[in-house]
């Protein structure tokens, strides 16, 4: 049976809070009536308000918090509901979390996640909207995972919750209201390893988090052109699994970057980097960038439309960039009759999810 | 009590009359403070130092109050938290040097003092971001449903960051098993207070504002401070979340080996007043008056706990040859 992305995280929690009872959750959130867009639901009742707790709004004092639990032994996922509200705990996360176990000379296990949602539209705006992976990804000790499905988001949160170093999860809300089916005894990639979600030839699209859906779609509307590109969704951005993705270029000899934060220093540049150092003389084309432009993200949704690399968009960059020679109105024609928008308008999910985000 | 310490002395003082335990503990603390800033100018220790003399007596008198299993989290200036806590002499100077035998393998330096087999969590040099990883310590000892309690020592530049008032919210909301040590030494570097703190601040209310136990007195008289803070531990292990603040004297400069009197920010008076209240001496009278033992007796205790500092540190300098060649400073 398909479920959503939070009930597979909701069950995600469960699990290993019934495994483990050092797991704790905690956030300005948890325990009350929305739980986390209902990501933690029932499991305050279940677990107890030990283990399972609203915070106050010190979101600082909070995540050193969980960063001396952690250093007790314990596993604590501490939440936000925006990932922009994680900048007010920037000294724990960066000075202390990611250097405890390095400065105590690894006596110290540091086992917590950072749960991070990042929001998309209606009207989120400039301190609401930002995702910052790479921001984090630039720490040493820290790791950065973003699922791009329920189930990647089920295995992460897990592989997470149990990793032996601290990480930063980065969870996109357009992804809340999506369904999979988690089917039982199926191969996980490891917590560091990315995932191809569609093989492919001609071309390789490399993504995370909601990326990577607008990437499959990208990829299913060029296939009806006899263009076959291969996904992949990174899964974890650092550290980032530098063999899928030079493998697959390598193949492909073509390569097309789509990132869910800004593109100047981000994750764009550096897997650019690597892909053309490694495969230097092998590339058909140079690499196609696309992500945020430098400009903070606007509330309107009118500006927003020209903020977010739109599908439609990425199709005509693409079809120039590569000189591929399919009819670019027959390929929108072709996007808007295979996914089409239930909701009213495209600044909000496309899967009937109604606001406020 | 160090346990170092202990087998030093037993042989010729009696290690179960708490004044010599103190004594021995601020004297050795001092002994270590004046080497390490003797032996700065070498470039032997190659890492900012902070060093505690003058502030020797708070670190004694709460620690000698503590079990193994209780926590510390200590500042930037941690010399004297790890030593009174027990903390290895010969690992802390290993440290200083940044050599792989130290207590962080090199990798923190005299601001990022480390040792969990002592109970010493953390030093936390980011001034007030050593509180919230103390609640965070002692929401897990609750959870553990231990005795133990966590003791985050800070200056009072940390009444001036955020991370002290939501750390404080959040112990007096969870009923933590905490004691906040404050040593108010008055000075953020150069800064006095006054020009940090309006006049009119009130801390008691502040903190009892809160729904901390609040607690002062003064910092020099190590006696005072170990009879005060034994008064309240009882209550902090049954989760009454505690401030005790101290009022006491940076001797040396804020960061670095030397006085710097010189630079006139602290007034002579000031300094003056201070130093007559020198917890060494203000302990050493008290044990001569009363007879504890002799005046000559007081000095060969001092005598043997400088001679162990100086034989732990050449050991440590022996050990470290290797790793001293390289930068060819094995003096």
């Amino acid at each position: 049976m398909a479920q959503t992305y939070i009930n597979l995280l909701n069950q995600a929690f469960d699990e290993s809070l019934k495994d483990n009872s050092k797991v704790m959750l905690f956030g300005l959130g948890v325990g009350d009536v929305g739980a986390v867009f209902g990501s933690t639901a029932n499991l305050q009742s279940k677990y107890g308000s030990e283990r399972v707790f609203e915070i106050p709004l010190s979101e600082n004092a909070v995540t050193g918090m969980a960063l001396g639990l952690a250093m007790q032994g314990f596993r604590p996922v501490m939440m936000h509901q925006r990932a922009d509200f994680s900048f007010t705990s920037a000294e724990q996360i960066i000075n202390q979390i990611a250097k405890t176990s390095y400065m105590s000379g690894d006596v110290y296990k540091v086992s917590l996640v950072i749960r991070m949602i990042v929001g998309r539209g209606w009207g989120q705006g400039p301190t609401h909207a930002q995702s910052p992976h790479a921001i984090f990804s630039h720490v040493p000790g820290l790791q950065v995972v973003a699922p791009a499905t329920p189930v990647d988001g089920y295995y992460l949160m897990k592989q997470s919750i149990a990793s032996d170093k601290p990480v930063v999860f980065i969870e996109h809300r357009w992804l809340h209201q999506t369904t999979e089916v988690l089917i039982e005894n199926e191969q996980v990639p490891e917590l560091s390893e990315a995932k191809i979600m569609k093989s492919g030839k001609d071309l390789t699209l490399i993504s995370l988090s909601y990326g990577v859906i607008e990437c499959i779609k990208i990829a299913e509307i060029l296939s009806e052109f006899n263009l076959n590109a291969e996904v992949i969704n990174l899964r974890s951005i650092q550290p980032w699994d530098k063999s899928t993705v030079l493998r697959s270029v390598e193949k492909t000899k073509n390569a097309v970057l789509l990132d869910t934060g800004h593109i100047e220093f981000g994750l764009t540049g550096e897997v650019s980097s690597t892909i053309y150092s490694e495969l230097f003389g092998l590339l058909s084309n140079p690499i196609l960038r696309f992500g945020l432009p430098m400009e903070p993200t606007p509330s309107s949704a009118a500006l927003a439309i020209d903020h977010y690399p739109t599908i439609e968009k990425m199709l005509g960059e693409i079809k120039a960039h590569f000189g591929f020679k399919f009819d670019l109105t027959k390929a929108i024609n072709i996007f808007n009759a295979k996914f089409p928008y239930k909701s009213k308008h495209k600044d909000q999910p496309d899967v009937g999810a109604i606001g406020p985000f | 009590m160090n346990p170092a310490l202990v087998n030093l002395i037993k042989k010729d003082f009696d290690v179960r009359n708490s004044r010599i335990q103190m004594f021995a503990n601020l004297q050795l603390i001092r002994s270590v403070e004046l080497l390490i800033s003797e032996k700065y100018a070498d470039q032997i220790f190659r890492c900012p130092v902070h060093l505690s003399i003058g502030q020797e007596a708070i670190a004694v008198g709460v620690s000698l109050n503590l079990e193994l299993e209780d926590k510390v989290v200590s500042t930037h200036r941690s010399h004297a938290h790890y030593i009174a806590k027990g903390g290895d002499l010969f690992m802390m100077l290993s440290e200083l040097i940044g050599s792989p035998l130290g207590c962080c393998k090199g990798r923190g330096g005299s601001m990022h003092i480390f040792d969990k087999a002592v109970g010493f969590m953390a030093s936390v040099p980011i001034v007030g971001s050593s509180l919230p990883i103390a609640t965070g310590l002692a929401l897990a000892e609750k959870h553990l449903n231990s005795d133990n309690i966590v003791v985050a020592f800070i200056g009072d530049a940390a009444l001036e960051t955020g991370a002290f008032y939501e750390s404080l919210n959040l112990a007096a909301l969870k009923n933590l098993p905490i004691l906040i040590v404050l040593e108010d030494n008055g000075y953020s570097t150069y800064s006095n207070k006054k020009v940090r703190w309006p006049d009119n601040k009130n801390v008691r209310e502040t903190i009892e504002g809160m729904g901390i136990t609040y607690y002062s007195g003064s910092g020099d008289d190590v006696e005072d401070i170990y009879t005060q803070i034994g008064n309240i531990i009882s209550d902090v292990r049954k989760n009454k979340s505690s401030l005790v603040h101290l009022d006491t004297f940076r001797r040396y400069e804020h960061c670095g080996p030397s006085l710097d009197d010189s630079l006139g920010y602290r007034k002579s008076e000031e300094i003056e007043f201070y130093i007559k209240r020198d917890p060494i001496e203000i302990l050493g009278n008290k044990i001569i008056s009363s007879g504890v033992i002799s005046e000559i007796l007081l000095k060969k205790l001092s005598s043997q706990i400088n001679y162990y500092v100086e034989d732990t540190f050449i050991s440590m300098l022996r050990q470290n040859e290797n790793y001293l060649k390289q930068f060819e400073m094995n003096k």
